[in-house]
């Protein structure tokens, strides 16, 4: 009669793995855009360096990153001096946050709504969701900036990055049949070229999503590294209690 | 016959330490306790995995009260500062992200625990005479957990803590006659703010705390006055040694208990920190996504969709259709599918407790429980249009939403096991027990 039972229970269990497996993307997108898979590597400190630079000369001109302080970026392998010498621009205290320049009421004048704090933005839409996003800007004269986006429909921020990407136009490339009737298949090229080339804009892009990747959770290098030991050692504590337990049940009969 | 093996531990300790002990026992009951609760408490000796679950349950009780004062000290019960001050306690207190993820996660091995300990007890009958108490004693924890656990969500203040707080309230709402009044009692306010997390504050850190641990007191103490039931269900005090006076398949729970919980402790720990150190969010089921978004009652979420460990009796929720224009029907089906688990030992009608001795009328209905409380779990968690629309050529049922047509199935289905338990353990056909425990 045992069998059913550890039968009943790895069924429980497989059917609980297959839950968190499978419902997954039920919070993602509904938006079918299929995102692109951002290259993360967050010991790569040069690219996380180089993401820094970036988010501090152009994302930090209009949003904040208020919970991320200029001194947590000793983390990625930058000394204080460094960071006081290239990076602070707003604020001349270390253990200050960063914080854009830009008057909240003035950006509301200027783009509708304040641009949302993108310290855990990473967080919020995926790493995958940004690398994507931040290369999928086309030209849309019907928009009030002039710019749309493939993954964020109607988006509020104009392509900042433009000058180095180029303009995208969305053009069809065909046609394709969906539940009786025809779509056309759209999809974006590169109509104008920037000053990059698309490989050097994706690697800028990825540099930037690997920096935002690391600052929705500094401490994500760090878990991952201890639980490797951590589970070590609970290894070899699962023979030693097994051990413990066979010799003291070894007079249970 | 088996030998009983004797107690390892005997509290005759000679020297200084012993005479201190006999000091501490002339004024309070030290040794008695340990012999009564430890050495010399007798455990069948068949337990098998499914009886991990409650100490283990209790190792997270402590945990989650240990990290929560440590949370404690960082974390600010203001509507301005409370999301920040959870990203402070991340970012700025040593090792904070580690005691925030081990709350939060903990939060959920919880629930995952605790339903794999109800689990056990309605397959092996545990709830069955002379064990009633201890039953909805377990009941009443699940139920204050269900609380703690609310009550906690709201305070990282982020859109999802905000908004879930403003379904479940709203529930609430939905009462007749008292309904509004009695969901302004609960928020302080017109709207869930500063008042509505100061008091859920209170409620989670201190009020809810102390009626669990309460209860789990009394919960140990009800399960050492009738001890634990096994596997095959049958009394090991019906079978005494009539030399030693000792159960002939019962063990001292120290040391031999305590040993072997220790392996699957270990075996717990591996998961629980592979979840914390790897995946604290849980693919955005123990830590959702939109939750990174502080609160904003301007701006309603795309979709809301309560923690996982809810999820069940919210697919009920979602599946009960609205009367007289009122949402109270489903409220009802929701608190009634938590309510009728208290009323399980009156309605057990089996001659056997264990499922191995169960005749297949009593499985088969188990089996359609687990799968319907599975399958609405799933299906709280998801849209309602998941799996699309019937067509509309089907008489009645055309264009209704298939998973809400599901989920009205498996609410019945789920209720059925409950209601009918009277009629059909009665007639199922049962094996004998056996007369010692198998092992």
């Amino acid at each position: 009669m045992k069998t059913p039972i550890k039968k009943l229970l790895a069924t429980t269990l497989l059917a609980l793995v297959f839950l968190g497996a499978n419902a997954g993307p039920a919070f993602a997108n509904t938006e079918e855009v299929r995102l692109d898979t951002a290259p993360i590597n967050l010991r790569d400190q040069a690219s996380l360096q180089r993401g820094a630079k970036i988010f501090i000369n152009n994302c930090l001109n209009c949003h904040n990153a208020q919970f991320m302080r200029y001194s947590h970026l000793t983390q990625i392998g930058l000394t204080e001096d460094q960071i006081k010498q290239n990076l602070m621009f707003t604020t001349d205290k270390i253990a200050d946050s960063l914080v854009t320049a830009l008057d909240p009421q003035d950006a509301k004048d200027w783009f509708g709504k304040v641009p949302p704090d993108l310290t855990l933005v990473a967080r919020v839409r995926g790493s995958d969701w940004l690398y994507t996003y931040l290369r999928s800007y086309y030209r849309d004269d019907t928009s009030s900036t002039g710019w749309n986006n493939e993954v964020f429909k109607n988006v509020g921020m104009p392509h900042v990055l433009h000058d180095l990407q180029g303009t995208q136009v969305l053009s069809k490339v065909g046609e394709k049949t969906v539940h009786g009737h025809t779509e056309p298949v759209m999809k974006l090229t590169l109509d104008k070229p920037g000053t990059m080339t698309p490989l050097a804009y994706d690697a800028y892009v990825a540099d930037l999503v690997n920096y935002l990747t690391y600052m929705g959770e500094p401490a994500r290098p760090q878990r991952t590294q201890l639980g490797v030991i951590v589970l070590f050692f609970l290894v070899l504590a699962f023979f030693a209690t097994l051990w413990l337990k066979n010799e003291y049940w070894k007079d249970v009969k | 016959m088996a030998s009983i093996p004797k107690p390892a531990v005997s509290p005759s300790v000679d020297g200084l330490g012993g005479k201190i002990l006999g000091w501490v026992d002339d004024r309070f009951p030290l040794s008695a306790l340990y012999k009564e609760h430890l050495s010399e408490y007798y455990a069948p000796k068949n337990f098998n995995l499914w009886y991990y679950f409650g100490s283990l349950a209790l190792l997270i009780l402590v945990m989650q009260i240990v990290t929560g004062i440590f949370l404690t000290m960082n974390y600010k019960p203001d509507a301005k500062f409370a999301f920040a001050s959870v990203e402070y306690i991340m970012r700025d207190v040593s090792w904070g992200w580690l005691i925030r993820y081990m709350h939060s996660t903990g939060a959920s091995m919880f629930f995952l625990v605790v339903y794999l300990h109800m689990m056990r007890g309605l397959m092996y009958g545990s709830y069955r005479k002379p064990r009633e108490l201890l039953w909805i004693f377990g009941c009443m924890i699940y139920l204050a957990l269900m609380a703690e656990a609310f009550f906690g969500y709201l305070l990282p203040w982020g859109q999802m803590s905000y908004w879930g707080a403003q379904v479940i309230i709203n529930l609430f709402g939905a009462i007749p006659f008292i309904g509004e009044d009695l969901a302004v009692w609960i928020r302080g306010d017109y709207n869930i703010g500063d008042a509505t997390l100061n008091r859920f504050f209170a409620f989670h850190v201190i009020a809810i705390p102390m009626v669990l641990l309460g209860l789990v007191a009394a919960h140990l103490v009800a399960l050492h006055e009738v001890g634990s039931n096994n596997p095959d269900g049958i009394e090991i005090k019906k079978n005494i040694d009539p030399v030693d006076g000792k159960p002939v398949d019962g063990i001292p729970f120290h040391p031999y208990y305590t040993v072997k919980d220790l392996v699957g402790l270990v075996v717990f720990l591996a998961v629980f920190t592979a979840i914390i150190f790897f995946a604290p969010e849980m693919g955005g089921y123990f830590l959702e996504g939109p939750n990174f978004v502080p609160a904003d009652p301007l701006v309603t979420p795309a979709h809301i969709a309560p923690v996982w460990y809810f999820t069940p009796f919210y697919a009920m929720l979602r599946a009960v259709p609205s009367m007289f224009g009122s949402q109270f029907p489903g409220v009802a089906v929701m608190g009634g599918a938590t309510l009728i688990l208290f009323t399980l030992p009156w309605l057990d009608r089996g001659k056997v407790r264990s499922v191995r001795y169960r005749g297949p009328i009593y499985k088969g209905f188990l089996t359609a429980f687990i799968v319907s409380f599975l399958v609405l779990g799933y299906l709280g968690v998801v849209p309602t249009t998941v799996w699309g629309q019937l067509p509309k050529n089907v008489p009645l049922l055309g264009g209704v939403d298939t998973a809400t047509l599901v989920s009205r199935v498996l609410t019945v289905v789920y209720f059925s096991f409950f209601i009918l338990m009277p009629w059909y353990t009665k007639i199922d056909k049962e094996k004998p027990e056996p007369t010692r425990v198998t092992y």
